[in-house]
Order: C-alpha cells, then structure tokens, then sequence
C-alpha cells in the first residue's frame, strides 16, 4: 500500500495544475460516453449524437497537443478543422440514411433494422 | 490554483456532465440539448488552449449546424405528438463495464506518459486565423481542396438519399 500511498500524494499534487495531461484525460472520459452512447443507445439519432462526441474527444487531443508541443505549430489546429468537416458532412449523410430507415421501416431503432432486402 | 486552473475545472465539468446527459438521458430532446451544453464546454476547453478560431468554428458548426441537424432529425424520425420520446438501450451493463475499462486504460495512460508535460509551448501569435489560413493555403492546400469535395459530394448526396421517391 505504499506505493498506492505514494502515487496518491503525488496525483494530488498534480491534479490542482492544469497541465496537458488534464486535457487528455477530459478528452478520455469524453470518448468513453461516446463510445457507450454507440455501443448500448437504440435510437440511430443518439448513435450520431455518440459518434459527436467521439470526434470532439479527438478534437480535443489534437489541439492540446498542438499547444503543448515544443514550439507552438498548428498542424494540429488544421487537422482539428479537417475532423470539423468530415463531422459536418457526416452528420448530414448520416440524417439523410436514417430519414430513409424512416421512411422504409417506420422505425430508427438500429436493433429493428436489420433486413438487407424486402 | 490559479484562474486558467479554475476556469479549466468548471468547464470540463460542465463538458463531462453535460455529456453524461447526453448518453444517459431516456429523452432524446434532453440529450440534444445537453448536447448544447457538451460543445459550448468543448469549445471553451479549445479557448483555453489558445484556439480561438477553432473555438468560433466549433460554436458556429457544431452548434449552429450540426445540432439543428439533429434536432431536425429527431423531430422528422418520432412521432412527435403521439408516440413518447424515450429511447431504450441494449446490453447496457456489459458496454458500461467495457466502456469504464477504456477510459480508465486511456486516463492512466495520458496521466503516466504526459504528466510532465507542463509548460505550454511559448507565445505565438495573437490570433489564430491569419496563421491557419496560410497554411490551408500552402502546406495544407491538397487536403483543403479534396475537403471542398467532400462536402460538395455530400451535400449533393444527402440531398439525393433524403428525398422522397414519387414513383415507390
């Protein structure tokens, strides 16, 4: 126990200090919710609404690690506009599949859908 | 604890809370408007980092477009007056269990290899944009011109697949 003791102490001490680490572990917490909000959620709305959240954790991660780098360089910055665009043309093809599953099956529960052909 | 301490703190509780909402929530308008709450707490985290830009695109895209999207899109796909908005969820224990695994696996990890990280990179420049631009428009120009594209092609496409056929 002493060296759960001494790792403790020491996270205690680093956690008041916001650091890169602090960012990635937001970004962390911030991809698990995502990925249960995939994983367990019926509904295909809340499906995007996990696959949202996922890319803004990755988002997250890249700019903090374009910050924290060495010398201030912003590839990190335009990759995260790149995942800002994908996000925004995913979302709009995703919307008009599930309006279709919509239309066809009277139903958007991922659970329900699952015949290939009529 | 300093302010940017502070700050950090408050906002990535509103962003983890908000987003606990979201995948927790049985009511699919309360996830979408706690989703509100994720970006706005997301794109103050990229305030933080020095972002600025990023963190309007976020507010404009995200909120302005992408959230509307979905709000459209759970109002198109349930019958709203009718049928009650509450969504079920499916092997909910088993995802939990995994789910906690992986962002206790991912934490630690960035806890143990990061944790030294802490003085941010010097100055910059003031704003963001000026310095993004010009690199959109140099090194970063190719991927620029195929994301033009991309959303070209999908918005034409989600226009296609989203209309309704007369004649089926």
């Amino acid at each position: 126990m002493g060296s759960l003791g001494s790792f403790w102490n020491e996270f205690s001490a680093w956690l008041p200090h916001v650091q890169l680490a602090h960012f990635l572990i937001v970004s962390a917490i911030l991809f698990a919710l995502g990925i249960y909000a995939i994983a367990t959620r019926r509904n295909a709305i809340m499906v995007l609404m996990g696959v949202e959240l996922v890319l803004n954790a990755a988002n997250i991660n890249f700019i903090a690690f374009s910050r924290y780098s060495t010398d201030m360089n912003f590839d990190g910055q335009v990759a995260a506009i790149f995942v800002i665009i994908l996000a925004a043309a995913e979302a709009a093809i995703g919307l008009a599949i599930v309006l279709n599953i919509y239309h066809r099956f009277q139903t958007v529960n991922v659970d329900e859908v699952s015949s290939l052909k009529e | 604890m300093q302010l940017f301490d502070v700050v950090f703190y408050v906002f990535a509780l509103i962003t983890i809370l908000s987003g606990c909402v979201v995948v927790f929530s049985k009511n699919i308008i309360y996830a979408a408007f706690s989703l509100l709450f994720t970006f706005f707490g997301v794109a103050a985290l990229y305030v933080l980092l020095h972002a600025d830009f990023l963190a309007v695109t976020q507010i404009l895209i995200y909120v302005g477009g992408i959230l509307v999207l979905l709000l459209f899109g759970v109002m198109l796909t349930n019958n709203v007056i009718s049928v009650e908005m509450k969504t079920g969820t499916i092997q909910a224990i088993p995802a939990l269990i995994i789910v906690a695994i992986v962002a206790g696996t991912l934490a630690g990890l960035s806890y143990s290899t990061w944790k030294g990280v802490a003085v941010p990179a010097p100055g910059g420049p003031q704003t963001t944009t000026g310095t993004l631009g010009q690199m959109l428009m140099t090194s970063y120009v190719i991927p620029f011109e195929i994301a033009s594209v991309v959303l070209l092609v999908a918005l034409i496409g989600a226009a296609m697949t989203a209309r309704r056929h007369r004649n089926s």
